[in-house]
């Protein structure tokens, strides 16, 4: 591949073209067991702890299909508003790699378990946009291989490899969108949204952790250009295991200013797997598919077909969860929030943490302004998701309910939580540690608003002569020397107190 | 090599070895003979004609002394586990064992054993059944004659220069040898039967999904069965029902009782079959058969005839396609199901000397661990399943395949069983298709049908050859899950067949050479 000199500008691409995508994500079911034998379905055990002959593909052994995983398989696809195939078949993806144990993947081919559905997602500003769903099937996850002594752990320079067989079997979910057009300049912002979205149903129906970090949920994003209002598709580029939202967009808007490119070089776009570096923000040539193997599918023999019968899909059906739109179409009634408070609740990923803390008894207004505002703050600032953050809904409720009772002002408050951030405990360990007190005897606060009054002769005048406005300065004044420990609504009565306005 | 003879200095069978498996078992059970005594009989026996037959690639004598000591307790405490408790047998290589390699006849698997055992394994020795050893058979089942094996061909008791069948030819040896009452093979397209037409002795190849695959070693998943093999149909029903029935370790498995195959036996041996119809399959038996095998053929119908059976021809027309349709879907499984054989996780490793890449070495395992066959048939199903070809090659053998089924079900809708030869030939010599793979599959023509249809299938000895004086099979076929129809059938005529000779077939195995 040549190097693309100059890349084009973002609005540029736009003006000369209309991007598509496919995105294609990968789910890891949090079933007790693996996909086709009794192992434990774990994360981070001791490797090959959790294997047996038929994960480990030894001679002989047969795959028995986990019945939780085609129900999950199934309410998947409910959800995403697909078709249920009333039968359908595993099949076998023939290619040699080492953490493979069978050197084929047991997968399914053309008979998806789910077909033709949709996903609405709801964009920043709060505009709706439906991503197609072609499919979504039933497969097994691969091993792990860990390349020793290269210098980048990977395949190339590497002494030997180990393989961990653990994740081999282990149930996956693949979710394959149909081709998203009509996106435009806001292809990146849709493919962020619609992983987001997906990460949240499936985090609500319960049928996986959905852990980008930790693989539990994975993306390859198919990106390809078309000269504007031509409808005829590019060539498209595959990119691999994005690892975070954010990186999707990234990696989008990427690979659409670097095709757009080379397009008007009058280079052509080769069909490859793209990999993206998370601290570049550029994607970068992997295996190119023409090289890529035939994956020679057919029917497997070793499983019998799936026919999963009406009754038992409308049984399921009435087994789904309240979907995260009704829901937030719920909340948003419920507390009474605008269109807008609620996308800056979405936006925030804090709708969960925003009920959970509510359930834990603090009104949804004070729940809402802790997650939205302050806790967002602090999780950008430590790069972290918020619900990553070491502070827990039952806590943030806990520091309201002090709060509300007198016993902390805001500031103090957020000095608690602070506290709760660094891991220093629950919220009345950091309170009796660090000695955190609102000053409300009114002998001491006395002296300092009459310090504060004495110090600011014009602004007690002006109280005295009747401008309550003026009462601002002193209390601040007293906040200050007090360290913010004092109840400002106390000092306030005192100062106006003392200013006879009272 | 002919290390035959018929002189009373020659080796045959002993008091012991010479009786079939429900007669040893009613000794045992009654405590005439303990298994101890009889497991020893048969090892001793064995150990001294295996450098004539090579029918096993292992032996644990300890071992199987061990069973059957276990055996005779369980016994004595008056809790036999099964009829066939402390009776004798010999396992295919192919099946998975805790306690003995499983090879496969394949350098590939040479010294592996399997952490786990197969479902077979399991039942029989859950059935106090003494497992004596691991049968010779052709590498990873691929092979009409035995001589696909990596170590070394088997030979045939009837004459040892010439081939046991394959790829069951250890198991089907080691009965025509004596050398074990019982035996397990695996047919996947006419692995059991073939050798027990060619080798005087019995097999059935049951209704597929009817014995649980879990822990045969695939060669074709959708084709292969499991099932037993004996000297008589009797013995070969009480076998068929220790390893019979459903197992969920098996997703391909029949849930549904086991066809009550031992009554069957029983009933047929009365030799009435009156009210049962026969199909001759109008395909089988005509131009190409051997001679000898078209007139024992014709005998045994005759034979069924005398028997009351009401006797019709029948066509499948489909028949023909089968074996074309075989070498195209055994092969493309077999590409898939022995991929797994890449020297990461068991079994042969080649050239890991720290040069090589992973690939490297996977690729050079697979070059020495694999034998020609084994390599033809991996090819040649990883170019049927290849993009472009799939539609062509494996898609339309499915067609085909639906066909065949159709031709049998029409079939059973006017007849109860079909029969047919079991081969076109009897036993080769060794040697003299090994370098003809299609005559070599050819030998396969008359029981590949029942594999690409599921069906249930035996063979039983009808006689000698007259020309060669090599035994003969009739193959009988009955709908899936009415394998009791098989064992009614053959046990009719084995009691015809034996009781219109002077003496019984086996008895005419000539005697081996003593080592
Ligand atoms: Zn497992």
């Amino acid at each position: 591949m040549t190097a693309v000199a100059e890349i084009m500008d973002y609005d540029e691409v736009l003006r000369r073209f209309d991007p598509v995508l496919g995105l294609e994500v990968h789910v890891e079911l949090s079933t007790a067991t693996k996909m086709f034998c009794g192992c434990a379905n774990e994360f981070g055990a001791e490797p090959n702890s959790r294997v047996c002959p038929v994960c480990l593909g030894m001679p002989g052994a047969l795959p028995v299909v986990n019945g939780t995983a085609v129900e999950s398989a199934v309410r998947i696809g409910l959800a995403l508003d697909c078709q249920v195939a009333e039968w359908c078949r595993f099949a076998r993806k023939n290619y040699f790699y080492p953490d493979m144990p069978k050197n084929f993947q047991t997968s399914q081919y053309d008979e998806p378990i789910v077909f033709d559905g949709g996903l609405d997602v709801v964009l920043d500003d709060g505009e709706v946009f439906r991503v197609g769903i072609e499919r979504a099937h039933m497969e097994e996850d691969t091993g792990k291989s860990l390349h020793v002594g290269g210098a980048t752990g990977r395949i190339h320079g590497a002494e030997h490899s180990l393989l961990d067989y653990n994740r081999a079997g282990v149930p996956l979910i693949e979710i394959v969108t149909k081709p998203i057009t009509g996106a435009g300049e806001r292809a990146p912002e849709v493919a962020r949204a619609y992983v987001t979205a997906l990460r949240d149903l499936l985090r609500s129906m319960g049928v996986s952790d959905v852990r980008m970090d930790q693989g539990s949920l994975r993306c390859d994003a198919n990106v390809s250009l078309s000269p504007k209002g031509s409808g005829e598709f590019g060539t498209r580029t595959e990119t691999k295991n994005v690892n975070s939202f954010r990186s999707i967009e990234r990696a989008v808007r990427f690979e659409m200013r670097r095709q757009a490119s080379l397009l008007v070089n009058g280079s052509e776009i080769i069909q490859e797997t793209r990999h993206f570096d998370e601290s570049s923000g550029e994607t970068s040539s992997g295996r190119r598919k023409e090289e890529a193997e035939d994956y020679r599918y057919f029917p497997e023999p070793d499983l019998v077909p799936i026919a999963p019968s009406r009754e038992w899909v409308e049984r399921l059906r009435g087994t789904l969860p309240e979907m995260p739109w009704e829901r937030r179409k719920r909340v948003q009634e419920q507390w009474g929030l605008s269109d807008e408070e609620l996308r800056d609740l979405v936006n925030a990923s804090a709708l969960d943490l925003v009920a959970a803390t509510v359930d834990a008894g603090a009104p949804p207004s004070e729940a809402r302004s802790w997650w939205v505002a302050y806790l967002s703050q602090r999780a950008n600032e430590r790069g972290v998701e918020l619900a990553e953050l070491s502070v827990t809904p039952a806590q943030v409720a806990r520091v309201i309910e002090l709060v509300a009772e007198g016993k902390l002002t805001h500031k103090l408050a957020r000095q608690v939580v602070d506290g709760v951030l660094d891991d220093r405990g629950d919220p009345d360990e950091v309170v009796a540690a660090d000695g955190i007190e609102v000053v409300s005897d009114d002998s001491s606060l006395q002296a300092a608003v009459d310090e504060a009054l004495a110090a600011q002769p014009d602004a007690a005048e002006k109280i005295r002569g009747g401008k309550v406005q003026a009462a601002g300065a002193i209390v601040g004044a007293v906040m200050k020397a007090t360290q913010g420990q004092a109840d400002a609504k106390r000092v306030r009565e005192l100062v106006l107190a003392a200013c006879g306005q009272q | 090599m002919t290390s035959t003879t018929s002189g009373p200095e020659g080796s045959g069978p002993t008091e012991l070895t010479g009786l079939t498996a429900s007669e040893l078992a009613a000794k045992i059970a009654a405590g005439e003979v303990s298994a101890v005594e009889v497991t020893r009989a048969h090892l001793d026996r064995l150990e001294a004609l295996e450098p004539a037959v090579h029918a096993f690639l292992h032996v644990d004598r300890e071992a199987a002394l061990a069973a059957a000591s276990r055996a005779d307790e369980e016994r004595a405490d008056g809790t036999p586990p099964s009829p066939l408790a402390g009776v004798p047998l010999a396992l295919k290589d192919v099946l998975t064992t805790t306690d003995m390699p499983t090879t496969c006849g394949s350098r590939m698997l040479e010294g592996w054993t399997p952490p786990y055992d197969s479902t077979v394994a399991a039942r029989l020795r859950a059935a106090g059944v003494v497992i004596l050893g691991k049968t010779n058979m052709d590498e990873f089942a691929m092979g009409s004659s035995t001589e696909n094996s990596a170590f070394g061909p088997t030979r045939n008791p009837w004459d040892t220069d010439r081939v046991p069948g394959g790829s069951g030819g250890g198991s089907s040896a080691a009965l025509a040898a004596f050398e074990a009452p019982l035996a397990i093979g695996t047919d996947t397209g006419g692995s059991i039967r073939q050798p027990a037409a060619v080798t005087g002795t019995v097999g059935v190849k049951p209704t597929y999904g009817g014995v649980s695959r879990y822990g045969l070693v695939a060669f074709s998943s959708s084709l292969d069965q499991a099932g037993p093999c004996g000297r008589t149909v009797l013995d070969t029903a009480m076998l068929h029902e220790v390893i019979a029935g459903h197992d969920p370790m098996d997703s391909t498995s029949v849930d549904a009782p086991v066809p009550k195959v031992t009554a069957a036996a029983r009933e047929g041996a009365t030799g009435d079959l009156r009210g049962v119809r026969v199909g001759v399959v109008r395909e089988f038996g005509g131009e190409g058969y051997q001679q000898g095998v078209r007139d024992s053929f014709r005998a045994a119908v005759d034979t069924l005839t005398s028997l009351g059976a009401e006797v019709v021809e029948v066509s499948c027309p489909h028949f023909e396609y089968a074996l074309g349709a075989y070498y195209l879907i055994a092969p493309s499984e077999c590409s898939s199901n022995l991929a797994r054989f890449d020297a990461m996780r068991y079994g042969l490793r080649v050239g890991d000397d720290g040069t090589r890449s992973t690939e490297e070495v996977m690729s050079l395992t697979r070059e020495q661990g694999f034998g020609p066959e084994v390599k033809r048939r991996i090819m040649l199903g990883t170019y049927a399943l290849s993009s472009g070809y799939y539609d062509a090659y494996y898609g339309q053998a499915q067609k085909v395949r639906t066909l065949i089924t159709r031709d049998f079900e029409a079939a059973f809708a006017q007849v109860d069983v079909l029969v047919s030869p079991t081969t076109p030939t009897t036993a080769f010599r060794i040697g003299e298709r090994v370098d003809d793979p299609m005559a070599m599959y050819l030998a396969d023509l008359c029981t590949i049908p029942s594999n690409l249809a599921g069906n249930a299938a035996m063979s039983v000895p009808s006689g000698l050859s007259a020309e060669d004086g090599m035994p003969v099979g009739l193959q009988i076929m009955a709908p899936p899950m009415a394998d009791d129809r098989l064992y009614r059938v053959g046990a009719a005529y084995e009691a015809a067949r034996d009781a219109a000779s002077e003496v019984p077939l086996l008895d005419r195995v000539p005697r081996l050479e003593v080592a």
